[in-house]
């Protein structure tokens, strides 16, 4: 089944899965995953745990290679691109947030916002002075200077967003941004998430099990079983 | 009770009182004229509120209510009275999955239907809470968790339906 339509702006999807499957051993993981993501939206993958949302997510993100199907991006097939160069569109065009654990304990909150530019090459100074206005824009003022763990949750969170975004990604793939944060940290990450996606007209593919959090997506798919279906009731004809 | 509560702030007119609760609770559905001057004539006969006289006046009568120390001590009353903890919508939720088990009927996309529909509808809360003021989300929260909760149950249930189908089937 499908998950769902959406045209990018030039037609055709900006990010697609066609059939995917993959397995970890004996364990299939997706099993036939088929998703097209249209340019700016905003998508939830919802799922109970080990339905294999975060699988998909990896594998639309180039991080994992599936056993069999295809995954396109902005017309070009992403899958069967070399490492080196899946790792280049990894860093130029997508922006990543996960639940826990993203920040380079050695390096300041200005320095991990900066990071992503500083791998594409950029100078330092301009790295730094493009992370700067990020402190602002996601209510951080004052922590630049501070480390990983002299930042609050919600902080640690703004910051990891500000790097994702700084390198103004196309995609923004974030896998249960609010999860380890209470319920209006959690909102205020989200809030500034969709705003600034909406602003920079970036793509997101949000993973969570939480309805919520779900509920800042222009729209839902669910995995279930490796599959990619929608809760909407099927069209009675197509 | 509302309106006893609006009233406790300050004296006020039937119409400044109506306008207060459509403004404060109304959220597109303001109270008819009639029903706050029945709600009024009820709080005065139970002696929660005191009657003015009529003051001179285009419109309507002008008359000024005032609340009491009754009225006071009930509204105190009311308010620390937790509303019984009963959810409303899941009744119908649960008819529904049981007849449709019943009647071999599909309840899991029963199920996905209102999941669909329960999503869409927190969507919509959630843009408004994004977009509107601090009041507007307040209330838009309830509304979410409430629809959270029912999506839970949504979620138990639906892993648990070949089990309930055999406890209800005959």
């Amino acid at each position: 089944m499908s998950g769902g339509t959406g045209a990018g702006a030039g037609g055709g999807p900006l990010i697609e899965a066609r059939h995917v499957s993959l397995s970890f051993g004996p364990t299939p993981a997706l099993r036939g995953a088929s998703l097209t993501v249209a340019a700016g939206e905003i998508l939830a993958v919802m799922g109970p745990s080990g339905s294999g949302k975060s699988t998909l997510l990896h594998c639309l993100a180039g991080i994992l290679t599936p056993d069999s199907g295809e995954i396109h991006f902005a017309g070009r097939r992403l899958d069967t691109l070399r490492e080196n160069e899946r790792g280049a569109l990894r860093r130029d065009r997508f922006g990543f947030v996960f639940q826990f654990g993203q920040l380079v304990p050695e390096l300041t909150a200005e320095e991990n916002v900066a990071l992503p530019l500083l791998l594409n090459g950029v100078r330092r100074a301009r790295a730094l002075a493009e992370a700067r206005p990020w402190f602002d824009r996601l209510d951080l003022a004052g922590t630049q200077s501070r480390r990983s763990g002299e930042l609050s949750g919600g902080q640690a969170q703004r910051v990891a967003l500000a790097r994702a975004l700084v390198a103004r990604p196309d995609v923004l793939f974030a896998d249960e941004p609010t999860g380890a944060l209470d319920s209006l940290t959690g909102e205020n990450v989200m809030n500034l998430l969709v705003s600034e996606a909406r602003d920079q007209g970036t793509t997101v593919i949000l993973v969570t099990h939480a309805p919520r959090v779900a509920a800042y997506a222009d729209r839902e798919v669910v995995v279930r079983d490796g599959t990619v279906t929608s809760y909407e009731p099927a069209p009675a004809a197509s | 009770m509302a309106l006893l509560g609006l009233l406790e702030r300050e004296p006020r007119h039937g119409y400044d009182l109506k306008r207060d609760y459509d403004t404060v609770f109304g959220r597109g559905r303001p109270l008819p004229f009639g029903q706050v001057y029945s709600t009024l004539g009820r709080l005065a006969r139970d002696g929660k509120v005191l009657v003015g006289p009529a003051e001179p006046g285009d419109g309507p009568e002008r008359k000024r209510y005032v609340i009491t120390e009754q009225g006071v001590t009930e509204l105190e009353a009311w308010l620390r009275e937790p509303v019984e903890a009963e959810p409303h919508l899941q009744t119908v939720l649960f008819v529904k999955v049981v007849l449709a088990l019943m009647s071999d009927r599909s309840a899991e996309s029963y199920l996905d239907a209102q999941r669909a529909a329960h999503l869409r509808r927190m969507r919509e809360l959630t843009e408004l809470k994004r977009t509107g003021g601090l009041v507007d989300g307040i209330l838009a929260d309830h509304g979410l968790f409430h629809l959270e909760a029912d999506l839970r149950w949504i979620d138990m249930t639906s892993a648990r339906l070949d089990a309930l189908a055999k406890a209800v089937r005959p």
